[in-house]
């Protein structure tokens, strides 16, 4: 055997990678070209047309662009043409805005309905209609509401943010071991110390696993709402540049979307792992 | 009688699941002096957890009251310390956070350090110096359940509390934290109630044990005295005249006695005062007539 498991996934993944560039490059390279074409009609449809090459972009038109994004990412040259790296923090500032202020909510939430029965019940039919709303159900209500695209994003962020991350609170809350309860019980703990020094860190892993679950829907959410309130953020500069038929920027969005998702998903491992304990 | 350390006075307990109810025992009557240290024997659904439960305040009877040094008990209190049968540790805590944890429960008031000493000394009586910043995951079975005898003990309880602390242990690991349970209660004139299915562990470890019948309403059947001298060590134990005579004893109403005893109470049975009974070689009928110790 050559190498750890490790290793040779690797060499796999890049061999993969290679491949796909190579077949993108060739597949966008184009057919035959079609001389006979009408002058005037090949006017109108471009080059693509007369000389036989795509209008997708291959791999190294995207990485130039690429390259020049990453080289300059914070440029600003008005409303309509700002770097990537600055769209790229709007969406995350709104992001943390929206999902902050659900954690915020969510939290003490879930711990009521876990420690609760009647709160569980009570609540339980609410929850059961508002989870299965799509976040962009909300927006037109909150464009009316709120008069403001940016809070409203950050309000369609909240709402689908919390909905994770309140029902597994309430389910870690309330499937804390009883016998750590009891623990806690036989040594007269009051129930503010038990909160924070029992059912909190028994709860943490199962807490951390919704919210890792919301950050990731918050992301998927925040590209589409920026699309329809426009303005700034990734999302609106996706749609902007597909307006503006940049294929290539669309792609090398598309790219820093799944880089970010996957950085803040990461992060969120990484909280999970420091709470987990071994049992 | 009514000065007794420890006194469990007419208790019940019954549940009801769907309409129907089911009393589990009801006046039970048991009483413990100071230094005492109690086994409860009987089959599994007999109660006796419940009656720990009680006990520590974690469940309520329905009729009757337990006093502990001539107060009733109400809800859990950190005069009574329980050794769960699953160790029950936190496992996010180390051993030295799981002990601290129960010090500082007892002294708020304490300084970091004055809890974090006070915790390593009851780590070190159950020998477990040098492991004090591992997990629980870290730990076998026996270590885990040091930690949890640690931590019962660091609270410096009126009352020790055992459900079956050994039952989830290895034969020799089990004897061996016996000895040291032995040790410490003996050393610290502690009052210990334990739950057991253990014959021989009972033997070794009590002063009385007691007998209940098999449930639902289950009741005191007798209470055995431990007819072996205070000394005794696991080595010998078995050379012991009367270990055989109380062996038996107990052995017979496990597997005879504990069904068919509500059937035919023996004459003058009270429940307020259940036979008290001390097996020996030598002929020396006990209250129920039986010859069978001889």
């Amino acid at each position: 055997m050559v190498g750890s498991l490790r290793v040779r996934a690797l060499i796999v993944s890049v061999l993969l990678l290679a491949g796909f560039l190579l077949a993108w490059h060739f597949a966008v390279q184009g057919g035959i070209k079609d001389t006979g074409m009408d002058p005037e009609y090949a006017k109108l449809m471009g080059l693509t047309a007369t000389q036989g090459g795509s209008a997708m972009p291959g791999p190294l038109a995207v990485g130039e662009t690429m390259w020049k994004h990453l080289a300059n990412p914070f440029y600003d040259n008005g409303p309509n043409d700002k770097g990537l790296g600055i769209q790229l923090a709007y969406s995350i500032g709104r992001v943390l805005v929206g999902y902050g202020l659900a954690a915020l909510v969510a939290i003490p939430l879930g711990f009521l309905i876990g420690m609760s029965p009647l709160m569980n019940r009570a609540l339980d039919p609410f929850i059961q209609v508002l989870k299965p709303i799509s976040p962009l159900a909300w927006m037109p209500l909150a464009l009316y509401t709120i008069k403001d695209s940016t809070l409203s994003s950050v309000f369609v962020i909240f709402i689908c943010s919390i909905w994770p991350m309140l029902l597994n609170t309430a389910f870690g809350v309330g499937s804390v071991r009883k016998e750590w309860l009891n623990v806690a019980r036989t040594l007269e703990v009051g129930p503010f110390r038990q909160a924070f020094t029992v059912i909190l860190p028994a709860a943490a892993p199962t807490i951390l696993t919704g919210m890792r679950i919301s950050i990731g829907i918050a992301w998927l959410v925040i590209v589409a709402a920026e699309m329809l309130v426009g303005g700034t953020g990734i999302g609106y500069f996706v749609w902007n540049e597909w307006n503006n038929l940049s294929i290539t920027n669309v792609i090398v969005s598309i790219l820093a979307i799944g880089v970010v998702g996957m950085l803040l998903d990461q992060i969120l491992a990484v909280i999970t792992r420091l709470v987990t304990y071994p049992e | 009688m009514t000065s007794r350390y420890l006194s469990i006075e007419g208790i019940a307990r019954r549940f009801s699941a769907g309409g129907k109810r089911t009393t589990v025992f009801e006046d039970l009557w048991f009483a413990m002096d100071k230094g005492d240290f109690a086994c409860i024997i009987g089959h599994s659904g007999c109660g006796k957890t419940t009656v720990l439960n009680i006990l520590a305040g974690l469940d309520a009877p329905d009729d009757g009251v337990v006093a502990v040094d001539g107060k009733a008990i109400e809800g859990p209190s950190l005069d009574r310390a329980v050794i769960f049968q699953s160790h029950a540790l936190l496992p996010w805590r180390t051993v030295l956070g799981n002990v601290s944890y129960a010090v500082s429960s007892r002294h708020p008031r304490w300084s970091r350090d004055q809890v974090r000493a006070h915790a390593l000394k009851f780590i070190e009586l159950v020998g477990l110096k040098g492991s004090e910043t591992k997990h629980p995951a870290e730990l076998s079975g026996g270590m885990k359940q040091r930690v949890g005898i640690a931590r019962a003990l660091s609270i410096e309880p009126k009352i020790l509390l055992m459900d079956e602390p050994f039952s989830a242990l290895d034969a020799l690991t089990r004897g061996t934290l016996q000895d040291e349970v032995r040790r410490i209660c003996l050393e610290t004139a502690q009052t210990v109630f334990m739950i057991t299915h253990d014959v021989d562990e009972a033997i070794y470890l009590a002063d009385r044990i007691v007998l209940m019948t098999n449930g639902p309403e289950a009741v005191i059947a007798e209470i055995v005295e431990n007819p072996l001298p205070r000394d005794r060590r696991r080595l010998d134990i078995h050379k012991q005249p009367d270990f055989y005579a109380v062996r038996n004893h107990l052995i017979d109403f496990l597997v005879e006695r504990s069904r068919t005893f509500k059937a035919s109470l023996p004459d003058g049975y009270q429940r307020r005062h259940p036979p008290r009974v001390r097996p020996s070689a030598a002929p020396n009928p006990t209250p129920d007539g039986d010859a069978r110790a001889a």
